[in-house]
């Protein structure tokens, strides 16, 4: 599948993203230029992680404005896919592409480690290559990603299916009570990790499935993501390409 | 020259008040054949301050072996540059951000990890991973914890933006530090052999581009300030703060690295101390060439800039470039594209003069190597401390009644707890190529495209080097082989940043010289050269010194990084080897320092030998793929490193060691611990025995306790409990 | 009775501010072209009970204590207006 992967100023997991596509995977990827106003004829378009403008004033706040974006809206409207992840997810909800907003982290600190997500729908282009309920392991890096609507918004998106991934402990549990803080790693209202839009061809995910996509890091759970995503069969042995 | 300026006359005060000795200030007079005009003066007190000229130093770090099989690039440059194999370098270094943290601690270090990564980057290098080394005073001392919350956030706001993975580095806590903490930045880059760039500026006529950030006021004696003391007017030196932009980073990291792929230019540098002045000699110096600069075109953040404040602005984020003449263009195009200002400053000549201009004035002219060649180097008086053989007697080791207990109370200490409360603020996964994160023995990364990679570490025992400077800087040395020998690396080189106190304190110069000593014998020993590394003095507030500390950063080579060892017990049944011999060491040991607040004695002793047949099992066994775990065992002795070796799991052991306990804490080096499936147990102690390392097997992996049977005691604690003190430990005592 | 203050704190004249950096260079590229700069500050809406001492005073100590980061950072006080509890 051709993918692109779109190059914001700041952004830092463009190579990560890239590095999968095309050599776990197999893909044609292209680099896409924030400045272009073209997403070419690229079927699925990633907005990567990083700090696109520094995340300054608000993450994604500027990167929205890019003339990329246009085209990507364009993309999704006409079923393309689209999944942003980390600043790509911030960078949609800034474009009003998966209603919602971030603010810090609960911690108020930048977090990296493990987080456990349990899968919500496997029905989606991102999914097919999970069952719905498998818990994954998945790497977090963030300090704006706690997830907030309105509670009515939020009950709409549940009620459509849009939560695509929460965070849970790791037996797939429920993140509340006590050990709330240690398992909804940022805060997320309703523990919500990602979410897709109403037709289910854009997805948003604060976790990287790119950083755990080879067995070499202990840990290949997120290689299904991008796999299902361009349409091949997840369980490929983590590749050293 | 012209005298119209609003600036005040220079003599002999003047420049003393800018930091330049009296016979300093009669040698530029010489060097000119005049007085200095007033910019001259502030470039001369730049260039020849300690920070940029080593002046103390110099004589003593020529002990450094810097040549080895795989130096392609020794100290002298942005930084120093290793072969690694498959035509690929890896280029690093290790900087000190120690003044500019303990006034501003937020943007001291964010500023400390931008210009490590830009030395990086203008070797041509994509930087890949950074090491921070940090040393704080006591928790409980004036502003501490905010200097420590202000300078993890300030690491990992800057690194995290601009997205390159801090891996590892080590933290520590010591009184001597209240009041001048360390800041250590350590980055590594990574380049193809054929496209390394030097920053050699050449070919007159060549045009000077400036790029990134515009010029403030910022940091105006920057390097002058890291070469003082610190006094009580130190507080009015605040003005000096530099802001870092790592968006602004990230971008013109991206365009240099765009740059040099072209081939358009000659030659880059970062603007890092003394700003465009350090970076304008340098270059023109390595090449052997003049330069004229036109001031007027330096982009500015704030009017009325005068040339003095130019020359010696500390904004970050800017770069100078020697681009080729007449392809100037499609560097400028790459800087424009990127969205970064960048302007035409001047060119080249063949005069080897440095001729500057301001208003149509020549402001400066002054000829390069001679300021360079003729920069003052002295031999500081030295002196052993008066105190150092009272503190070196040997110290009484008092027996703990329940090891058990001892080694809970040592968990529970900031400087021996888990500092994932640090870490876990610094993005460590990003870029993947992070096979082993913050937390183990050494970091490894992966080289894409290969199954090889790199081990990372950084060491030092400030406590050893206070009691013994030559043993410590041995020491430091032979536990960062250790280290990487855990994971199988093999080194290749080291940088080192090394921080002392005032160096005209002859007690200081000594320590000083002992220290290179000590680390030069490790080099030797294990042939690893130093290929970059820095300098830092002056740590010193009232007369009171830092404990010397010279923090060594080392990187080896690893064949293959699948199926490494990890640093904790991993299999239910494994046998658990003690590697080495004990040999009842306490001088300078935790269990003392943390359970007595007593420093005392000669801290253990170094055999290099008996390191280097540690070292060398180690690599053989891991690449043999013959062991699941090992471990190094370090401050805290055998007790640490096996609760170590347990919290990291989650499993227990079941252990029977012959010593008394108190031995348990003892920390005699060229040790460390390993766990292998049984039916290899025998076969791994062999090899032990060949290389004539002793071993011996002290029981199995399993269960969930740490359960221990010596001389007349028994430990038996709860991994779960354990991981809870260990894990909790630092933000209890921070509070956060 | 309780007082009501903002207090403001932006980035010194002389500092560099990275974010109005970004933002003004954000907005041109938006065609806002007649944006010159931008200052990227912070403000704080503050509660106080009326005591004894000087509200001004007061609320300075609490900005040079906690709000601004007076090495990098100025700040200034207004005054809202006074309520009936």
């Amino acid at each position: 599948m051709k993918c692109g992967v779109v190059v914001f100023p700041g952004s830092n997991c463009d190579h990560d993203v890239y590095h999968v596509l095309k050599h776990s995977l197999g893909q044609d990827v292209h680099f896409l230029w924030h400045g272009d106003s073209s997403v070419r004829d690229c079927e699925l378009v990633v907005l990567p992680g990083g700090f696109s403008y520094g995340d300054y004033l608000r993450a994604g706040a500027m990167a929205v404005h890019s003339p990329i974006m246009a085209a990507v809206r364009q993309l999704a409207d006409n079923g393309g896919r689209v999944l942003g992840v980390c600043n790509g997810f911030q960078i949609l909800l800034e474009a009003g592409m998966l209603g919602g907003a971030m603010r810090r982290n609960q911690s108020l600190r930048f977090e990296c480690r493990d987080a456990f997500l349990r899968v919500e729908r496997s029905d989606l282009p991102f999914t097919s290559g999970y069952r719905s309920g498998q818990v994954l392991r998945m790497p977090i890096a963030h300090a704006e990603g706690c997830y907030i609507d309105t509670e009515e918004a939020l009950d709409k998106l549940e009620h459509n299916g849009r939560v695509v991934f929460r965070y849970v402990d790791s037996e797939g549990g429920a993140a509340e009570g006590e050990q709330a803080a240690k398992w909804n790693v940022n805060g997320s209202a309703r523990a919500i990790a990602g979410v897709c839009n109403e037709a289910g061809n854009v997805l948003g995910m604060m976790p990287h499935p790119e950083r755990c996509a080879d067995k070499l890091f202990g840990n290949d759970d997120g290689l299904a993501v991008l796999a299902s995503a361009v349409g091949v069969a997840a369980d490929l042995e983590g590749v050293l390409a | 020259m012209s005298a119209t300026r609003n600036e005040p006359p220079v003599d002999i005060d003047l420049a003393k008040a800018q930091g330049l000795a009296e016979d300093e200030y009669g040698q530029i007079c010489d060097i000119l054949g005049r007085v200095p005009t007033y910019t001259e003066l502030g470039i001369t007190s730049a260039l020849w301050s300690e920070h940029c000229s080593y002046k103390s130093s110099k004589v003593y770090l020529r002990e450094f072996p810097t040549e080895g099989e795989h130096v392609l690039q020794g100290p002298g440059e942005n930084a120093g540059i290793v072969d690694i194999g498959d035509g690929w370098v890896a280029v690093f270094k290790m900087e000190s951000h120690n003044h500019p943290s303990f006034i501003e601690p937020y943007q001291g270090a964010a500023t400390g990890v931008g210009g490590i990564l830009r030395d990086i980057f203008t070797m041509g290098a994509r930087p890949v991973a950074c090491l921070d080394a940090l040393r704080f005073g006591d928790i409980d001392a004036p502003r501490m914890r905010y200097l420590i919350d202000g300078v993890v956030r300030g690491i990992g706001d800057y690194g995290n933006c601009v997205g390159i993975p801090t891996v590892g580095g080590e933290t520590s806590f010591h009184s001597g530090y209240n009041e001048n903490i360390l800041v250590n930045a350590f980055a590594l880059g990574l380049a193809r052999r054929d496209r390394i760039f030097h920053a050699r500026a050449s070919g007159a006529g060549n045009p000077m581009l400036y790029a990134g950030s515009a010029t403030g006021r910022d940091g105006i004696h920057g390097a002058t300030m890291a070469s003082e003391a610190f006094g009580s007017e130190s507080e009015s030196k605040r003005p000096t703060v530099q802001v870092g932009d790592p968006f602004a980073e990230k971008i013109v990291l991206e365009a240099c690295l765009e740059v040099m792929r072209t081939d358009a230019a000659v030659a880059v540098q970062d603007m890092g101390a003394a700003g465009l002045t350090s970076s304008a000699f340098e270059m023109a110096d390595r090449g052997g060439v003049g330069f004229r600069l036109n001031l007027d075109r330096v982009p500015l953040r704030e009017p009325n800039l005068s040339p003095y404040e130019i020359m010696l602005s500390e904004s970050q984020e800017r770069m100078l470039l020697v681009a080729h003449r007449g392809r100037q263009e499609e560097v400028v195009k790459i800087f424009e594209r990127w969205g970064l200002e960048v302007a035409e400053i001047g060119e080249i000549t063949s005069d080897g003069r440095a001729q500057i201009l301001a208003g149509g004035e020549e402001v400066a002219s002054m000829p390069i190597s001679p300021l360079a060649a003729n920069a003052p180097m002295y031999r500081r008086p030295v002196a052993v401390p008066s105190d150092l053989a009272a503190r070196q007697e040997p110290p009484e080791v008092p027996e703990p009644s329940d090891p058990g207990t001892v080694l809970e109370r040592l968990l529970d200490t900031p400087e021996l707890g888990c500092k994932s409360w640090i870490w876990r603020q610094y993005d460590h996964t990003v870029r993947t190529n992070t096979v082993i994160g913050p937390g183990g023995d050494a970091a490894v990364l992966v080289l894409k495209g290969s199954t090889g990679g790199l081990g990372l570490t950084s060491d030092v025992n400030p406590v050893y080097c206070s009691l013994d400077p030559a043993t410590g800087g041995a020491q430091a040395v032979a536990e960062a082989v250790r280290n990487l020998a855990c994971v199988g690396a093999k080194p290749v080189g080291l940088t080192d940043c090394l921080n002392f106190g005032n160096p005209e304190n002859p007690e200081v110069s000594w320590q000083f010289r002992e220290a290179v000593r000590g680390i030069s014998a490790g080099c030797r020993a294990f042939d690893v050269p130093v290929i970059s590394g820095n300098v830092s003095f002056y740590n010193e507030t009232e007369g009171r010194s830092i404990p010397p500390t010279p923090t060594i950063a080392m990187v080896g080579v690893i064949a293959d990084v699948r199926n490494l060892p990890a640093a904790h017990f991993t299999a239910v049944g494994d046998r658990v080897l003690l590697l080495g011999q004990d040999a009842n060491e306490f001088g300078g040991s935790a269990y003392l320092r943390l359970l007595y607040g007593v420093e005392q004695g000669a801290p253990p002793k170094v055999d290099l030998e008996a390191e280097s047949r540690l070292a060398g099992l180690l690599r053989f066994l891991v690449s043999d793929e013959r062991i699941h775990t090992a471990h190094d065992l370090a401050e805290g002795g055998l007790g640490i490193a096996l609760a170590e070796a347990c919290v990291g799991g989650g499993l227990g052991v079941d252990l029977e060691i012959d010593c008394q306990p108190h031995q348990l804490f003892s920390e005699t080096q060229a040790r460390a611990i390993v766990a292998v499936a049984p039916n290899t147990a025998e076969q791994v102690m062999a090899e032990a025995e060949k290389r004539d390392v002793p071993v011996v097997d002290v029981g199995a992996v399993g269960g969930t306790a740490l359960k221990l049977r010596c001389d007349g005691a028994v430990v038996n604690s709860e991994v779960e409990e354990l991981h809870r003190i260990w894990s909790t430990a630092l933000p209890r005592a921070l509070e956060m | 009775m309780t007082v009501r203050a903002r207090v403001t704190v932006y980035p010194r004249p002389e500092i560099l501010d990275p974010q109005g950096k970004a933002i003004a260079g954000a907005l041109g590229r938006l065609g806002f072209d007649r944006v010159l700069d931008v200052r990227a500050g912070k403000s704080f809406e503050i509660e106080l009970a009326e005591g004894s001492g000087s509200v001004e005073e007061e609320l300075g100590q609490i900005s040079e204590k906690l709000l601004a980061n007076t090495l990098i950072e100025d700040y200034s006080v207004e005054l809202l207006e006074s309520e009936s509890a």
